[in-house]
């Protein structure tokens, strides 16, 4: 029961995160300039928008969760079923950042959370 | 606008290094909080222990290393390419975690965890054969 408290954390917090991230962003730009200073500059201009530190706080949240979940599973086990953020994504994304979804990507989701059904089902 | 010429190139490095960097820091936090072990009763005082422990683990600053690492390439990945392109490609690190949990920790991974990490990794194929961009450019 606990580790499933843990892995909704994660998936849902994780993927929330991400969400708000990539929402930012995409308010920057395209990054072309790779050199150290630009990238420093890029940070900085980061750092100053509102959704960054609402994504940071999401993701600090789902870090703390993937601790508790690592404490009492294996690695192996950890990181695949929380590839369950892949179905949380790709409706987030839709939702929210109105990216759209082919029907082939949909497909991918939905092979993923069957892969994910088989990773939890082999939990000790 | 047109994609910058080399977009497809530059997204498949991005990808390369997230693949590598964040496996590597899960399993290192993994044997981190093995190492710690997990809270037994949650009262304030034994989870504050076990923060100690954390903050002061080896494992856990080196995992945490490797994952800052990871994150910067995937934002910057972000810049240009669909959320919903970038984790799903980015996830054959899910194969990549266990290989390590198996050759590093001494995992013992049955045949149906394989199973369920090769499914997903089929997913992830299927899903990762999309167009990197799916909104206008603004």
């Amino acid at each position: 029961m606990l580790e499933f408290i843990f892995l909704f954390l994660i998936v849902t917090a994780g993927t929330g995160g991400e969400l708000c991230v990539s929402h930012a962003m995409k308010t920057l730009g395209e990054v072309h300039d790779f050199r150290p200073s630009a990238l420093l500059q890029f940070v900085w201009r980061a750092a100053r928008v509102g959704w960054m530190w609402i994504g940071v706080a999401f993701m600090a949240l789902a870090f703390v969760s993937l601790l508790a979940m690592l404490s009492m599973e294996n690695v192996s086990f950890v990181v695949p079923v929380t590839a369950l953020s892949y179905a949380a994504g790709a409706i987030g994304a839709t939702l929210f950042l109105g990216e759209k979804i082919s029907k082939q990507r949909w497909l991918g989701v939905l092979v993923v959370c069957i892969g994910v059904t088989l990773v939890w089902l082999s939990r000790r | 606008m047109k994609d910058s010429p080399g977009l497809h190139l530059k997204t498949y490095v991005f990808l390369l290094l997230i693949v590598l960097f964040a496996p590597l820091g899960n399993v290192l936090l993994g044997k981190g909080m093995k190492t710690i072990g997990s809270a037994r009763n949650w009262a304030p005082q034994e989870l504050l222990h076990i923060l100690l422990r954390i903050l002061t683990s080896g494992y856990i600053w080196l995992g945490i290393a490797c994952l800052l690492a990871f994150f910067v390439a995937y934002m910057l990945l972000l810049t240009w390419a669909d959320y919903s392109y970038v984790q799903p490609a980015s996830s054959f690190s899910y194969l990549v975690v266990a290989v390590l949990g198996l050759l590093l920790l001494g995992e013992k991974v049955s045949l149906l965890r394989w199973t369920g990490i090769a499914i997903i990794c089929v997913g992830v194929f299927i899903v990762g054969h999309t167009h990197p961009r799916t909104t206008e450019k603004t």
